[in-house]
């Protein structure tokens, strides 16, 4: 009983933290462009800065 | 650098990628079509960014035509300052620009890096879906209008409009993506923890039992509150105007289902159907949220305002200054630039005017107007600079006038889908099938009564029909826009799939509005005479000698020649010995003609007239063959605000039914419209200008046709590309289909619907059962209504 509702417990908060993750990652305006990451992570960190 | 005139083989230019024609210039190795070009890339060179090239070749904008040196001096200016600027304080500022020339990944690079060319700019983020480049700056190093020169200078021009200044832009509404959220994650608990139940949990643990139900029911809670409060409010809203929606019964079902559940676990009679009604719940929210994703980087809902320029230059006895449109009072002095659209009515009171109205009338040819004379807002000066007087102010003008009628003022009525209607049917079956079961109940058995017509309820709401609708509709919109046909929302399928009359814009809709066909009537001209032709007409900017120049093929290099243009009649000039003059009818033959219907320029040579050139418009590819099809299936209609020179091309290609009207104003073409949907047409419109916006506002479908999408299209319901217009026939048959794949998911769900309704009736509907039957019937909906709408999709517009 008592370690039923500790996974109970412990299953319901992580998931939790999920929801709370995915409504951050919303309104912190991920989604809004999806097309720019994508291509901004595949340039190298200023290599040719000569001056 | 030098200039070389290369004749050999055509070389494209390394910023841009055009063809550099007969001047190219040479640089660091390099050929580039213009100065502009140049400067661009020396002053990437400089700052070491040149992997702007290395990401994609020949990344850069074209140059070709210099902007104007003051014409950011408004950001000067306090009050268009603050409407811009999104956040500041002592040490930043953030402002986004609409850069519409943003295209590929370097572009994205290169905006990004802005602060290594100036070290004023701290940071720049470009969100590639809207085009847009936020900026954070130091104001105190680097001015606003400094910013919007730097990203000019190097091929990113701001656009700013005076619509930019009026409103602050809509927040984007991500409640619905909130909601879905929580009933995702209240509905995947909840049918975690029924599990134990529907499995059958040991009889010695029954506290544990009623310890889930319990959970279920408070995770149950924020469903019911929040989740589903979008179906509470839009039910409420339709049943305010007295009309019943889809969403009406499925709150009922929400309702029915949520208080039956509380009362079994409250009364420990059973578990509820708790599950169920998140899983509802999810599903529908999900459909809408995919149905309602729209398209960031296209607006539909443009008016003059986003055509307008923010500012204009006022001229004060001998000062000027850069003012926004809306201080524009009447007896003010404008300066309008070469290329500048007329802000507001007025007079000519200095310089020659050849100004395009194309935008405003779909008239073709500019018109020349000598000072004294009215020119009209929405018109594009197109040689040299000229002033003003306002005699109008901006929302006053003719153009803006057509902005007062209140077909612009009402919102077009979006419940009119025929689920709606569909729904209500469903639900009167409903309510007399649990009627019956009920009735039957009181007589055989009372204590099942409640449970049986609760269990109706709950097991046949329409919630099927809403996700085949949503379903379908979502994917329909993403196939169409995946070919380059973009509607507004999920209303427009439908009403694309109901019209009866197609009316077409002549200018720029079925003509390409740029290029001209020419054709040449009189003595055959010598080969070397022709290139004489084309090095004078090279020479004039009228819009008629760039079509004569195309037609009379390359202009000679180096050769003597003095010549004179007579702005709005003629040009004249020595080419290499031989006297050429070509022009208007009175400027070579003395004579009016006044029988031509065609715009026409005459030709003479040593003085003596050698013919005529006629100007025909170049109608868009495969436009014939589009409007042979839809002539079987459709009245056709066009209102051109052109002269009727194309009358009779026009009706070989329409058929002897089709209506032509010619000479519309924009004004005209709105009462055009009324009267056909009077007579009781369903009509779409197809248009291009401003001069069409209030034939789109009022048509049941208003479809916009852009040659490029990041381009200005007037509101409408449905944005077209131009390179898939004469597929538009097929799109018509895919929105049809769409309703048949809406019924046929609904019949399948029915099935489930009737196996549900077995149990329901007999009240034993168990909720294993109806946990079972939700997700399977969701499921397969979703599955059939991807099937079919990707199989009609492919069927009928292959993906080339």
């Amino acid at each position: 009983m008592g370690v039923i509702m500790l996974l109970l417990l412990a299953s319901i908060s992580v998931a939790g933290s999920f929801l709370a993750a995915f409504i951050w990652s919303v309104k912190s305006g991920q989604y809004d462009d999806e097309q720019s990451p994508p291509i901004r992570i595949l340039f190298d960190d200023s290599v040719t800065d000569k001056d | 650098m030098q200039q070389s005139p290369i004749s050999a083989s055509a070389v494209s230019c390394f910023h841009c990628g055009e063809d550099c024609g007969q001047i190219q210039i040479q640089a660091h190795g390099k050929y580039f079509c213009c100065e502009g070009c140049r400067m661009v890339y020396e002053l990437l060179n400089s700052k070491g960014l040149c992997d702007y090239y290395s990401f994609n070749q020949t990344p850069g904008n074209n140059q070709r035509i210099p902007v104007r040196s003051d014409k950011f001096q408004f950001l000067e200016d306090d009050p268009i300052q603050r409407s811009l600027i999104s956040f500041r304080n002592d040490t930043q500022t953030h402002v986004s620009f609409y850069l519409p020339q943003v295209h590929c990944s370097s572009c994205l690079w290169l905006l990004e890096n802005l602060h290594r060319i100036n070290p004023g700019v701290m940071s720049s983020k470009v969100n590639f879906e809207r085009k847009e480049a936020t900026v954070v700056f130091d104001h105190h190093v680097i001015s606003l209008r400094a910013v919007a020169e730097l990203l000019t200078s190097i091929g990113y021009e701001p656009y700013i409009s005076f619509h930019d200044m009026q409103k602050k832009k809509p927040v984007q509404d991500r409640r619905k993506i909130y909601r879905l959220g929580v009933a995702g994650f209240c509905f995947a608990n909840i049918m975690l923890l029924s599990f134990p139940e529907y499995l059958g949990i040991d009889i010695k643990e029954a506290h544990l039992l009623n310890f889930f139900r319990y959970v279920n029911l408070g995770l149950s809670l924020p469903v019911f509150f929040y989740s589903a409060a979008e179906f509470y409010t839009s039910a409420w809203q339709a049943l305010r105007h007295r009309f019943l929606n889809i969403d009406a019964p499925i709150v009922l079902a929400i309702l029915v289902t949520f208080f039956r559940s509380v009362y079994e676990v409250y009364t420990g009679t059973g578990s509820g159907y708790f599950d169920s009604m998140t899983g509802i719940v999810f599903f529908m929210l999900a459909g809408r949220v995919l149905q309602d994703r729209t398209h960031k980087q296209l607006s539909f809902d443009r008016d003059y305002t986003s055509y307008f320029p923010i500012a204009v230059t006022r001229v004060n006895d001998t000062e000027q200054h850069s003012v926004s449109l809306s201080e524009i009072k009447l007896n003010d002095t404008l300066l309008i630039h070469h290329q500048e659209l007329i802000p507001a009515d007025g007079i000519l009171t200095r310089g020659k005017a050849l100004i395009d109205y194309s935008f405003v009338t779909g008239e073709s040819a500019p018109v020349m107007k000598e000072m004294g004379e009215m020119v009209y807002a929405g018109g594009r000066q197109m040689a040299g600079n000229i002033e003003i007087l306002v005699i109008r102010e901006v929302a006053q003008s003719y153009l803006t006038r057509l902005w007062n009628r209140d077909v612009f003022s009402k919102e077009k009525d979006s419940q009119t889908s025929f689920v709606h209607a569909l729904s209500r049917w469903f639900t009167w079956i409903v309510f007399a099938i649990a009627a019956i079961a009920g009735t039957y109940w009181m007589l055989h058995d009372e204590t099942r009564m409640w449970n049986a017509i609760t269990a109706v309820l709950i097991i046949a709401c329409p919630c099927a029909l809403l996700l085949s609708n949503t379903f379908t509709n979502g994917n329909i919109l993403r196939q169409l826009s995946a070919r380059k046909l973009y509607l507004r929302n999920a209303a427009v399928i439908e009403n694309l799939a109901d019209i009866d009359t197609i009316v077409f814009d002549k200018t720029g809709t079925l003509t390409t509005g740029v290029s001209e066909d020419v054709v040449y009537d009189g003595r055959p001209i010598p080969a070397p005479i022709r290139r004489k032709i084309a090095t004078l007409a090279a020479q004039s900017t009228h819009p008629l000698s760039k079509s004569i120049l195309q037609w009379a093929g390359e202009s000679l290099q180096d050769v003597s020649l003095a010549f004179r243009e007579e702005s709005g009649k003629g040009i004249e000039g020595m080419v290499d010995g031989d006297l050429i003059a070509m022009g208007s009818a009175a400027f070579i033959t003395g004579k009016e003609d006044t029988h031509e219907t065609l715009a026409a320029v005459y030709l003479s040579v040593e003085g003596k007239f050698m013919g005529c050139f006629r100007f025909r418009n170049h109608y868009r590819e495969a436009i014939p063959a589009l409007l042979q099809e839809l002539k079987q299936h459709y009245h056709l209609v066009v209102l051109s605000g052109d002269n009727p020179g194309e009358e009779a091309n026009l009706r070989q290609m329409l058929g002897r039914e089709a209506a032509l009207y010619f000479r519309q104003q924009p004004e005209d073409k709105l009462d055009k419209l009324k009267l056909l949907q009077e007579q009781g047409h369903s009509v779409m419109m197809i248009g291009d200008g401003l001069n069409d916006s209030g034939a789109l506002k009022q048509a049941d479908v208003g479809m916009a046709l852009a040659d490029n999408t990041n381009h200005f299209t007037p509101a409408s319901d449905a944005i077209i590309d131009a390179q898939v217009l004469p597929k538009l026939y097929r799109f018509i048959q895919l929105c049809r289909a769409n309703r048949r794949i809406v019924m046929a998911a609904f019949l399948v769900s029915i099935v489930y619907n009737i196996t549900g309704l077995w149990f329901a009736v007999q009240g034993n509907l168990s909720p294993m059962i109806a946990a079972i039957l939700m997700p399977s019937s969701s499921l397969s909906i979703l599955l059939i209504t991807y099937g079919f709408s990707n199989m009609a999709s492919r069927k009928l517009l292959p993906e080339t």
